[in-house]
């Protein structure tokens, strides 16, 4: 018990650390900009008063870190009074600051965004398990077979073409030549099937090739054969009895695929300009240069994927003595 | 080693030469415009057709091959030398440094999803090649460094190193001549498929506009030129022949570096 204990505080504790890390490397990237945010913000022409009154209203007039360092002037020592600890305190108080361009909370922009993206990630993760059950279920029964041949080489095709590549094809055969479906947008329910099934693909493929050889495996053991020998149907042993066992991996892996596709729907939804957080990421943020939007949603993706990822990988050594033991 | 892994190797060769000799084997100037052909179809003129300014697609997709591969070896090299000697450092003194760099450092770049940090690195830094390079070897010298630290941590304990010591030999002099040298082998594998992982990253940041600026022929800008309605409406070819050269490049790596392990750990072998 007691280690069980240390192990959790100890997990705990490392998460803490990597959003620490994290929050701290995202406040300090905008150090990195080229010249001035204010002056990329409001162009060429912008007086010197203007940029001045821009720095004061966004903080940026005010020291980036405790200490700063020149060639010049060598080590100053600023004290608490700089951006890092600000950052800190309105983050503390669920405040990401004002965007640069529009003046709103960075905060309520991604709020607005955020339930897009988390519906457009479901939806792809419905999907790929809608391909990959019953596909990895017949590959598995029909072990090195046509089906099963067939099933890895469409997995390899889900695992290798990467997600700008599927997304176009799909537009192409899809809205383009089928007219089936929107190739952008998000203005009727049919316009998820596209950028989810693209974003879906690669946790298909892996999905796949996980219930195959769960399947395989099952397939061996002995109360396979006993509910053989009872006479019960190849379609109730496969179904009721070895996809029952066969799916505590699969289920593992979505979990840990959550945080994947949050944070890799940024080019899905390039594709098709799906209205989510990763747009908002780079059109709003990186394409009209408001840094403020750039650092909240690199924090929000990053932190969703943390947390996505520890959360599972503790429900897993809750569920599985084998993980937790080791 | 593996069918597929022959079949990577086959398909890298190919890239590889169509990369060093491209000068030769295109047909056009890649940057040349003929308007008057915009969204030409594949023709004996031009064998993969044009894009919407007229310019050769096939000698943009030969041109691209050499982008790719410059970011994919590139990055490979400098982030597995950073890897390997942060790898081995961390796996040979042990202790605090091993405790602060595989306990946290190790862990703060895994927990970070790698393309996520490669954006915000080029959203403040600016787009360009040599930022992009910097950002994917940021994200991408962890895996070397930790497959290093396993290895190390692995041939420090062997009877040849002990000997060294005992011989008198500095911790220098053991791990750069004696650990080292033995403990680089399964890193190939990494490398192979560190590769796969650097030629879609740049695909991927290019089309996201934050790579190669236009009008370099990088592969991801070529298929985010071609994704609009009426360009696949019209010219399919435009995205299709960038499309089937990342997804074959990508694929014959990851071939190459499943067979390198298959091959190098004689427990998968099948054979």
């Amino acid at each position: 018990m007691k280690r069980k204990v240390r192990n959790f505080f100890r997990q705990l504790g490392l998460m803490l650390l990597v959003i620490w890390t994290v929050v701290s490397l995202v406040t300090l990237l905008i150090e990195l900009v080229p010249g001035e945010p204010a002056a990329a913000i409001l162009g060429e022409t912008a007086t010197p008063e203007q940029i001045a009154n821009f720095n004061k209203k966004h903080g940026l007039d005010r020291p980036p870190f405790f200490f700063t360092y020149s060639g010049e002037s060598g080590f100053k020592w600023n004290g608490a009074d700089n951006r890092y600890v600000d950052y800190w305190v309105g983050l503390l108080q669920g405040d990401l600051g004002i965007s640069f361009r529009t003046e709103r909370p960075v905060l309520d922009m991604i709020f607005e965004r955020y339930p897009s993206t988390i519906q457009l990630a479901l939806a792809s993760m419905l999907i790929a398990i809608g391909i990959a059950l019953p596909l990895g279920v017949l590959a598995g029964t029909n072990k090195n077979g046509l089906i099963d041949n067939l099933a890895s080489f469409i997995a390899l095709l889900g695992i290798s073409l990467p997600t700008f590549v599927i997304g176009p094809f799909l537009v192409y055969i899809f809205a383009v030549n089928l007219r089936w479906f929107s190739p952008t947008g998000s203005a009727h329910p049919e316009d998820i099937v596209l950028p989810a099934v693209t974003l879906g693909a690669a946790l298909s493929a892996i999905l796949t090739r996980m219930v195959r050889s769960s399947v395989i495996e099952e397939l061996g053991e002995d109360y396979v054969r006993t509910a053989r020998a009872k006479g019960l149907s190849e379609r109730t042993v496969v179904y009721k009895h070895v996809l029952k066992n066969g799916l505590i991996p699969v289920v593992t892996i979505l979990g840990l695929q959550l945080g994947v596709l949050l944070a890799g729907a940024i080019i899905t939804e390039k594709i098709f300009s799906w209205p989510g957080l990763g747009l908002l990421l780079l059109e709003d943020g990186i394409g009209k240069r408001d840094y403020r939007l750039v650092q909240g949603c690199v924090l929000v993706i990053s932190v969703t994927y943390i947390l996505a990822n520890s959360v599972t990988d503790f429900v897993y050594r809750k569920l599985d003595p084998r993980i937790r033991l080791s | 080693m593996t069918r597929l892994a022959y079949i990577g190797l086959t398909i890298a060769a190919i890239v590889i030469l169509t990369a060093i000799f491209a000068p030769l084997i295109a047909t056009h100037d890649v940057t040349a415009q003929d308007l008057l052909t915009r969204y030409a179809k594949p023709t004996a003129e031009h064998w993969f057709g044009t894009d919407a300014l007229g310019r050769d697609v096939f000698s943009r997709v030969v041109y691209g091959a050499r982008i790719s591969l410059e970011v994919g070896i590139t990055v490979v090299t400098v982030s597995s030398i950073i890897g390997i000697f942060i790898g081995a450092v961390a796996g040979f003194y042990g202790g605090f440094v091993d405790k602060f760099l595989s306990g946290y450092v190790f862990n703060v770049f895994l927990a970070f999803p790698g393309l996520l940090l490669a954006i915000a690195l080029v959203a403040f830094l600016g787009a360009g090649l040599g930022k992009m390079i910097l950002a994917l070897c940021v994200i991408g010298w962890v895996g070397y460094a930790r497959v290093m630290r396993g290895q190390v941590l692995k041939v420090r304990e062997y009877d040849f190193v002990q000997a060294a010591r005992a011989l008198g030999a500095s911790n220098k002099r053991i791990l750069f001549t004696h650990i080292m040298p033995n403990a680089v082998q399964p890193l190939i594998v990494q490398a192979s498929l560190g590769m796969a992982g650097a030629v879609l990253s740049e695909a991927s940041l290019s089309f996201l506009g934050l790579g190669i600026p236009p009008p370099a022929p990088s592969w991801g800008t070529m298929i985010e030129e071609a994704r609009g309605f009426d360009i696949l409406y019209n010219a399919p070819h435009v995205l299709f022949f960038p499309g089937i050269a990342i997804a074959l490049t990508v694929l014959a790596f990851n071939f190459i570096g499943d067979g390198l392990r298959e091959y190098l750990d004689p427990k998968q072998r099948t054979r």
